[in-house]
């Protein structure tokens, strides 16, 4: 196999010693998934502007549309992370696992049918149940959407779960063939026991979580969604709601944190492109991964501390994992980024500026997230803009950093280079989003409720300034957007 | 007072994490012995692991003892039955008084709404999910009389926004 092109390291700040990875079938498939990330990416956040701009009484959306936009910028965020995500997954398992490109290619096309239900739905059908569907909504609009509406939606949604679902398949397929069992692909012989063998490679480690983790989260996303499908046109089978919060938040908060760990691969494989330290599967790596495995499925609880009804054990294990669960990987990662570029000599691009800055913000966006992760706090906090303050950091900072990130790598690979703008949508990017999502946070803290279409006076100052905020980001992503499309067509990556 | 302590706790950290990335960004530039500085990263690990763990299991054990679960034992002078439905809120009695025990038995007749009780300054004091086939119970004694806000906090279709109520806390009986 070729390699995929022969990086300028003067320009590209890669390391002198690095070797651009061997090009494998498939990689023009990974392409094709972070060019429809880079402009769904750019699209919803156009659809977070407007929805500021609208709070700030700068534009009037009427309502219904106001949350039918709230509704796809929450599922389409949550389905184009995991879908960049996995591209990004995808392009660095395959150099060590034999993956299928013919599974890459279903879940795309299962992803884009999805999609086209979703969007027909939202928009043409009118379905607006917001991106968690709590069960009984879908079902329950007051006649503001038909039972087709939430149907197409529900649908759409399982089409995409079903893709995910069988590349996860794929990729558990893959690591058990070459490392035997999933267990050795985490390195427990080595981090449980005396194994003198070389522990797998960190993106196979990450790329194992992911997998037994997603697997049940999908499959349990496809009950509640298939037993709403069903009350949608039999209102008299009906799910416990509770149950329902239950099945939702479990399938929701697994698959999100997935994006973020499939997201942190590119960090692994090309961080040391550029400082020329390999990142390495040490013990404490291996034992962070495994306990974060474990924490992750249980924490979901965080989720319903209002919900008194929830029996108080799990509330309870819900705020202790809160505390713990993403710890482990994120202190192994941020500490190890931050070894990894303290004082290597480097030069900084946006490929690695983005890398850096995805880990900073997710090691930041995780504070004010364990803070409303208290139940005591929970109290004064579940449902404001606190919410959005926090996942934003670490989503919009986190992972959607690290997809733009491994877009720009992706494209210097075949030869594209960068330029001032881009360096400019950089600084943009970081300071916008960091200071939009504090807007949001401040918000919190005033009180300010979470998917109000129609905010009061007293909090407009507020949603303004956030609504300029959002303009500076979604410029530079329009900028990051473009340029990774400009560059892969010109090379005919 | 817990949103205070939220910014506080956020501010500081925040600020913290954000000053080590960016001196480690700024060192980049300059070369370092990679065995060294593994080697204190591994510290550094270790200290950092260690010092949560300081942090957090005294931080969980308090916070869990301020949690607004209902407990047994506790008598309410007065009990309100909140019921949320697409899109109002009915709340009876509307009125309850000042510095005594408030129930307020919170359900949806429908869908899931949200009771988020709000103080005069609208500031966000206490709530509830409202769930079909639940009823979830706030204990909460009202220091001060006045007019306070509800407001829905879990997102229930088009009139969402335009679930707002109102509790009457009097001056003591």
């Amino acid at each position: 196999m070729a390699t995929i092109g022969t990086p300028d390291v003067r320009t590209r700040g890669l390391d002198a010693a690095y070797t651009p990875p061997t090009a494998a079938r498939g990689d023009g498939v990974v392409a094709a998934y972070m060019g429809i990330t880079a402009v769904v990416l750019a699209l919803l956040m156009v659809f977070g502007l407007l929805m500021r701009a609208s709070q700030a009484g700068v534009i009037t959306i009427p309502a219904n549309r106001f949350y039918q936009l709230l509704t796809a910028h929450g599922i389409g965020m949550v389905a184009i992370s995991g879908l960049g995500g996995a591209g990004v997954m995808w392009f660095f398992l395959s150099r060590y696992v034999p993956l299928s490109r013919t599974i890459l290619l279903a879940n795309l096309a299962c992803f884009l049918a999805g999609v086209v239900l979703v969007l027909g739905g939202i928009f043409v059908g009118g379905f607006a149940a917001g991106w968690t569907f709590l069960f009984p909504l879908p079902a329950h609009s007051l006649g503001v959407w038909g039972p087709g509406a939430a149907a197409s939606y529900l649908a759409g949604v399982l089409l995409v779960g079903v893709g995910f679902l069988l590349l996860y398949l794929d990729t558990g397929r893959a690591i058990i063939r070459t490392y035997g069992s999933l267990g050795r692909a985490l390195g427990w012989p080595q981090a449980f026991g005396k194994s003198a063998a070389s522990a797998p490679p960190p993106t196979v480690v990450a790329s194992t979580v992911v997998t037994i983790i997603n697997v049940p989260a999908i499959a349990v996303g496809a009950v509640i969604l298939t037993m709403s499908l069903v009350n949608a046109y039999a209102p008299a089978f009906r799910v416990n709601a509770l149950l329902a919060k239950n099945l939702i938040y479990f399938f929701g908060h697994v698959f999100i944190n997935s994006a973020i760990y499939m997201g942190v691969i590119g960090v692994y494989e090309i961080l040391p492109a550029f400082t020329g330290r390999p990142w390495k599967s040490t013990r404490p790596f291996l034992l962070a991964w495994t306990a974060t495995m474990l924490m992750v499925v249980a924490v979901y609880p965080h989720h319903l501390f209002m919900d008194y009804a929830n029996p108080r054990w799990a509330n309870v294990l819900g705020q202790i994992l809160s505390y713990t669960s993403g710890l482990p990987v994120l202190a192994v990662t941020a500490i190890a980024t931050l070894a990894n570029v303290y004082r290597s000599g480097m030069r900084w691009n946006v490929t690695s500026s983005l890398l850096f800055a995805s880990v900073m913000g997710w090691s930041v966006g995780v504070i004010p997230a364990i803070v409303d992760g208290t139940i005591a706090i929970n109290r004064v906090m579940h449902n404001t803009l606190w919410v959005p303050g926090h996942f934003h950091i670490y989503l919009l900072l986190g992972v959607v950093a690290m997809l733009f990130g491994f877009m720009y790598f992706l494209s210097s690979l075949h030869g594209g280079a960068e330029g001032a703008l881009d360096r400019a949508a950089f600084w943009s990017y970081v300071v916008g989003g960091m200071a939009f999502a504090v807007v949001f946070l401040a918000a919190g803290a005033m009180s300010v409720p979470r998917r109000w279409a129609v905010h009061l006076a007293p909090w407009m100052g507020l949603d303004r300034l956030g609504a300029a905020f959002a303009l500076v980001v979604v410029a530079a992503a329009l900028v990051f957007a473009a340029s990774f499309l400009r560059r892969v067509r010109a090379t005919g990556g | 007072m817990e949103q205070r302590i939220a910014v506080l706790v956020s501010t500081v950290l925040g600020v913290l994490l954000l000053g080590v990335f960016a001196a480690v960004a700024r060192s980049a530039g300059r070369s370092g012995s990679a065995e060294e500085i593994a080697a204190g990263a591994a510290r550094w690990r270790r200290a950092v692991l260690w010092g949560l763990v300081g942090v957090f299991v005294p931080t969980i054990a308090f916070s869990l003892t301020r949690t607004p679960y209902p407990s047994a034992g506790q008598t309410a002078a007065v009990v309100v039955q909140a019921t949320g439905h697409q899109w109002t809120w009915e709340v009876a009695p509307d009125t309850v008084p000042a510095r005594e025990l408030v129930e307020i038995r919170v359900t949806g007749a429908d869908v899931n709404h949200g009771l988020g009780v709000y103080d005069l300054n609208d500031r966000l004091i206490t709530q509830a999910q409202a769930m079909p086939g639940y009823t979830n119970v706030i204990r909460h004694t009202f220091a001060t009389p006045g007019t306070y806000r509800i407001l829905c906090l879990e997102y229930c279709g088009l009139g969402h926004h335009t679930m707002v109520s109102k509790l009457v806390v009097s001056a003591a009986r």
